[in-house]
């Protein structure tokens, strides 16, 4: 059976991709970014996952203003990085595991997540980033080492769904995989945040104390994360922190007493805090 | 805006985008974002009003454009992630469009964030920045 088996938190900077498209992960601003991500690479080599769910939020790329959907899952069989306004990223097309894929959505509706499906769709650096990051550079004549499936979060337009909502999402998707007759290990990914706030007079706010208490409750106390109101996250975190419901939908994916096997958190990637968790599965 | 209040609106510095502002600044985010793409990065630079004239967009929503009135666009209906691809066009980057946006100098900006970035205490509340 599909299982899954740890789960990964993780900001989606783009400016962390460009650092890594440029080569400059050496020079002192970044050096600090990276080292706290060399664990979480000999990890991933040891884990082999041979899927990645990946909740991400799209910026614009694959959704204008026309069209925002709350939930969209990736049933493509591939997903080609888009042109952001400054190219492609030089980083692999993602490659679709099609038929989990396909047996995530029906399992998921029928439990009354009423996802969008989206049979085409270019993905953003808030998906490539936190590849590249956990998966060190890939070119893209390079294959990424696992299989992905996408899962984009509406979290530009407010509001995005509540915290718990996503945790609710997470454990309905635990469900569809745990009943997925093929022997795949599944790492689940939630990324963006942490605190920042990319907009307006307050743009730059930072709040790490916050930060870094949320980041114990993905740890232990999931059940107090998944009750963060939305106007807390606006408040404390920036109106761009909310992107942190991202994480709940990982979190419920997982079982409630998870181990901690790694954290990293670094002030500042650009405008943002960069925070990063592995948790593994006990079961 | 509408008259409802609304539980964020005490929060400073800060437009949230919700519906009401995602209604009002439709056009001019369909604008901003079109700039993702060469060609119309190219048309626009030929011929700014024009290209604008394409969007059913308000006078005061089209100046802002033209004047590259960073907070303007947000007091417009405008959502950063689709102005900074304007700002983008014009070769700002998201960092330095933030000093923009909060009035100092790319190096103040940098600086704060090098430090830890701008502190929670005292930017919770409006009653706190005594006006805005």
């Amino acid at each position: 059976m599909a299982r899954i088996t740890a789960g990964v938190g993780c900001s989606h900077v783009p400016a962390i991709g460009v650092a890594m498209d440029t080569g400059i992960t050496d020079q002192p601003y970044w050096q600090p970014v990276f080292e706290g991500f060399k664990k979480s690479r000999e990890w991933m080599k040891e884990q082999k996952p041979d899927v990645i769910f990946l909740v991400y939020n799209d910026h614009c790329t694959a959704f204008d203003a026309s069209c925002i959907p709350t939930f969209a899952l990736g049933c493509a069989a591939e997903f080609k990085p888009a042109d952001e306004g400054w190219g492609p990223r030089p980083v692999p097309v993602v490659k679709n595991h099609q038929k989990l894929a396909s047996h995530i959505a029906q399992s998921v509706i029928l439990d009354e997540f009423d996802l969008t499906i989206m049979n085409e769709m270019e993905v953003d650096h808030g998906l490539t980033v936190p590849l590249s990051v956990m998966f060190d550079q890939h070119g893209p004549e390079d294959e990424w080492p696992a299989l992905v499936i996408p899962l984009a979060v509406n979290v530009v337009q407010y509001p995005a769904p509540t915290g718990n909502r996503c945790y609710q999402l997470g454990k309905a998707i635990r469900r569809a995989i745990d009943s997925y007759d093929e022997d795949l290990n599944v790492v689940i990914f939630g990324t963006g945040g942490m605190s920042h706030q990319l907009q307006y007079k307050r743009a730059g706010l930072i709040n790490a104390e916050w930060d870094q208490r949320f980041l114990d409750m993905m740890a232990s106390d999931p059940d107090a994360a998944r009750q963060i109101d939305h106007v807390e996250y606006l408040r404390e975190t920036g109106s761009e922190g909310i992107e942190m419901v991202m994480w709940l939908v990982m979190r419920g994916a997982l079982d409630e007493e998870v181990t901690e096997v790694h954290r990293h958190y670094h002030v500042p990637a650009s405008n943002t805090a960069v925070g990063h968790i592995i948790l593994e599965n006990r079961t | 805006m509408t008259g409802q209040t609304k539980d964020y609106d005490d929060i400073p510095g800060t437009f949230v985008f919700d519906a009401d502002r995602s209604r009002e600044g439709y056009h001019l985010n369909q604008f901003c974002i079109s700039l993702r793409l060469g060609k119309n990065r190219d048309a626009f630079a030929a011929d700014e009003s024009g290209y604008l004239d394409r969007y059913p967009m308000t006078p005061e929503q089209k100046q802002a454009v033209l004047d590259r009135d960073w907070n303007g666009l947000l007091k417009l209906g405008g959502n950063i992630y689709y102005t900074s691809k304007l700002a983008a066009n014009d070769g700002i980057t998201f960092q330095d469009l933030a000093a923009m946006m909060t009035g100092v100098s790319r190096e103040e900006y940098r600086d704060m964030m090098l430090h830890g970035g701008r502190p929670i205490d005292g930017n919770r509340y409006k009653s706190e920045w005594g006006d805005d």
